[in-house]
């Protein structure tokens, strides 16, 4: 007998199914649509001959790739394009460009600042028919693959040979490597594997015009010049179409142990912190951050209970993997003395698979969870430790005499990254100017960043300022200028459209 | 009050992946994670929600099997459980354990300790036999409640709902009884830290087989043991019309 887990991500909550969403163009009227050709009917017949008509999605069916997943914004496009090869994207791309047609790049949607929809009517190009695994080296723990692969079925297929993916992510269910990499996501791992910049190997992209630039390398080292791929990492399909992607992947740790612990103030979070770290540095995977509110709303909206007294502050989940066996039995003694310290309040540990998997799905849950309410403002900000949760209650403070469901703090405190969502029953102005540009100045004021991992995407281009210099932005829109130079792929991304286009 | 006696099994983790042995004997057990039984946890949790509720007086843990199912042990003391009872058997007769042993000696070890209801999963997601319940209530004479999806104790009679075919059935019995646990009898909690620290003071009082008078001897041999079939893969057909071809040209339409 089995009891099956299903992923948040797969299923759209109800509350969110109905809605109507506004289109970005109504949304937000001062937006120009650029000077980008009209699909035509030539144009229709050239991608059908292209695709087939099983890959050239139009109709009704083009909804669910309009919107995005937290149903914030919608564009209005009528074609989607599912090419199945590299040679087939650059077939596409070198139409588009001769033609001017703008093009959205889209993996699996999951992204959270409206960067993997329309912002008009651009033609959507979904990467996701292209999901074949191309080869595993088992001795080096290289995978090569198509950008469309979804990254659980990535994970399950490298672990099958003893290896894990060297990131995870509460939407691996739905999302793909391809998006993974455009927009470097960066998840439940990276404390212990680093960004995904250091684990890709190589990439492979299609440019605006159409060419296909090959840096599929699967050597671990090759200083040959510039590290060309990294351009294309953290890009957010705005310089080029990532068709194929090597990777490096870490064998499975033998042994894995995750702890759910209570604490009652964010003082003693970080006072525990900083001990764990000193304790088990080298098998530290992944260390949580959530409020009694994220947990609140997790047991309220999806209903998974709280392991533990649910009365308390704050709740961090500790993930140590290893090699040996020690681990559990050394968590567990420190976790026992933290207790008699006082400096932690409740602690449940687990090394069964299924026991780490519900409490993960605790913390996983709680974007799904908080978009229940409705609406969710999310902001996703890397900041000192020391500072970690103070925007919290200051935004608390900010918004005390306006409708609001919910205010959270929750991340990945062992990187920094705090992800503060506001949920509310629909989108508001009131409640957005209460927040922005303010937390966006406070975030800059202590030298964080405005994006951690969510990127920039559409809805924080006006924002990017806080984060990057004026010579840095500059910079950019030069590379982006060269590369792109009719600027069809992706418009309306990254860069505030008044300053690109 | 009652004394409640909780039989647990210790197994290989549900979210494991199952590999069966190259000389087909068995499933490999070595080095694979190991938990509670899910069932077995509910049949917990419901005996400590009766002890919470002043109806029990006492919950007492059984597991019959090798020195590690003492860890499953542990779990349900931390769950709750007062003190436990481990009857040990060597892996090799383990190997051959049927649920006719266990029943034996779960009866048993309800008269040593005087139990009044015996609350079991309805089975092991090993062996999924299904059978301990039935057997230990025949065994002791006892009026048996199985697939209980809630439990009431009053005036000396428990009234359980059953989840059957098509809806519930509801049965009152006379104590002492036994009864199994189903699926949605109640959501267990998590033994947390406080509590497993408390449950490390509990007794685990250790029998044999000898010492409950149980024979351990085999009673069927396994044959062999192997994965299911691999599932072919599916392929995409182009358009409703090719689908209903294929599915009349292969009967099924």
């Amino acid at each position: 007998m089995t009891i099956n887990f299903f992923n948040v991500r797969k299923f759209y909550t109800k509350a969110a199914l109905y809605k109507n969403v506004q289109l970005t163009k109504d949304r937000f009227p001062y937006l120009k649509r650029g000077s980008y050709s009209m699909v035509d009917s030539t144009d229709i017949e050239y991608f059908k001959n292209l695709l087939g008509v099983n890959n050239f999605v139009t109709g009704e069916e083009v909804k669910s790739y309009n919107e995005d997943w937290l149903k914030s914004v919608s564009g209005f496009s009528k074609y989607v394009l599912k090419p199945k090869t590299t040679e087939q994207v650059s077939t596409i791309l070198k139409y588009c460009y001769k033609r001017g047609i703008a093009v959205c790049v889209q993996g699996g949607n999951t992204g959270l600042v409206g960067g993997s929809v329309p912002v008009f009517d651009e033609v959507i190009l979904s990467i996701s028919a292209m999901n074949s695994i191309i080869s595993f080296n088992k001795l080096s723990g290289v995978l090569v693959c198509q950008a469309g692969c979804v990254l659980e079925n990535l994970m399950n297929y490298v672990q099958n040979e003893g290896f894990i993916m060297p990131f995870d992510l509460g939407a691996k269910g739905t999302c793909q490597i391809g998006g993974n990499l455009a927009t470097n996501a960066g998840g439940l791992r990276l404390i212990k594997y680093g960004s995904l910049q250091g684990s890709v190997l190589g990439l492979q992209a299609v440019l605006a015009d159409g060419q296909i630039l090959d840096c599929l390398n699967t050597l671990k080292k090759d200083n040959t010049g510039y590290h060309l791929k990294h351009l294309f990492i953290g890009s957010e399909g705005t310089l080029g179409v990532i068709t194929k992607v090597a990777i490096q992947c870490p064998n499975s740790p033998k042994f894995v142990n995750v702890s759910f612990i209570g604490l009652e103030s964010f003082e003693k979070v970080l006072s525990f912190f900083s001990l764990v770290r000193k304790e088990f540095s080298a098998s530290l995977s992944s260390f949580e951050l959530m409020d009694a509110v994220a947990i609140k709303s997790v047991q309220k909206n999806i209903g998974i209970k709280c392991p533990i007294n649910d009365n308390l502050k704050f709740y961090v989940l500790v993930e140590l993997s290893s090699d040996n066996n020690y681990i559990s039995h050394s968590i567990q003694e420190f976790l026992e003395k933290a207790l008699d310290e006082e400096l932690i309040l409740d602690a449940t540990v687990a090394d069964q698979p299924s026991l780490i998997k519900n409490l993960w799905k605790i913390r996983e849950n709680i974007p799904e969870s908080l978009l229940r309410y409705g609406y969710v403002y999310k902001y996703d900000i890397t900041l000192p430790h020391e500072l970690f949760y103070e925007i919290v209650p200051e935004i608390r403070k900010r918004l005390k005499n306006l409708d609001v469901k919910a205010v959270c703090g929750y991340g990945h405190l062992g990187d920094g990254n705090l992800h503060l969502n506001v949920a509310t029953i629909e989108h508001n102005v009131e409640i957005a100017s209460a927040i922005e540009p303010y937390v966006y100045e406070w975030t800059s004021k202590y030298k964080g960043s405005i994006s951690a991992e969510h990127g920039i995407g559409f809805l924080k281009s006006k924002y990017l300022k806080y984060s990057k210099s004026n010579l840095e932005i500059d910079l950019m829109k030069k590379l982006k200028n060269t590369i792109d130079p009719k600027k069809i792929l992706n418009p309306y991304k990254i860069f505030p459209q008044d300053e690109i286009n | 009050m009652a004394r409640v006696l909780v039989g647990v099994k210790r197994v290989i983790d549900y979210a494991v992946k199952i590999r069966v042995k190259p000389d087909k004997s068995g499933v490999v057990t070595d080095g694979v994670k190991h938990g509670l039984n899910p069932f077995d946890e509910i049949a917990i949790e419901e005996a400590v929600r009766l002890k919470e509720k002043k109806i029990a007086s006492e919950v007492i843990a059984v597991s019959c099997g090798i020195s590690q199912a003492q860890e499953s042990l542990r779990t349900a003391l931390a769950m709750g459980a007062d003190r436990a009872v481990h009857v040990e058997v060597p892996q090799a007769q383990y190997d051959t354990l049927l649920p006719l042993h266990v029943s034996k000696m779960l009866a048993r070890v309800a008269v040593d300790e005087k139990a009044d209801i015996i609350i079991v999963g309805k089975q092991a997601i090993d062996d999924d036999s299904n059978q301990t319940a039935q057997m230990t209530a025949a065994l002791l004479g006892w009026p048996q409640a199985t697939f209980a999806s809630e439990v009431t104790v009053a005036d000396g009679n428990v009234l359980v709902k059953r989840e059957v075919d098509g809806g519930l059935e509801t049965v009152k019995v006379k104590l002492p009884a036994v009864i199994s646990a189903d699926l949605r009898l109640n959501e267990p909690r998590y033994a947390t830290l406080p509590n497993i620290m408390k449950a490390k003071k509990k007794p685990i009082k250790k029998l044999t087989a000898a010492d409950v008078d149980v024979d351990l001897a085999p009673r069927q041999q396994v044959l062999s043991v192997e994965d299911p079939p691999i599932r072919q893969a599916g392929s995409v057909v182009p358009d409703v019309d090719t689908l209903i071809t294929k599915l009349k040209e292969k009967g099924h339409l």
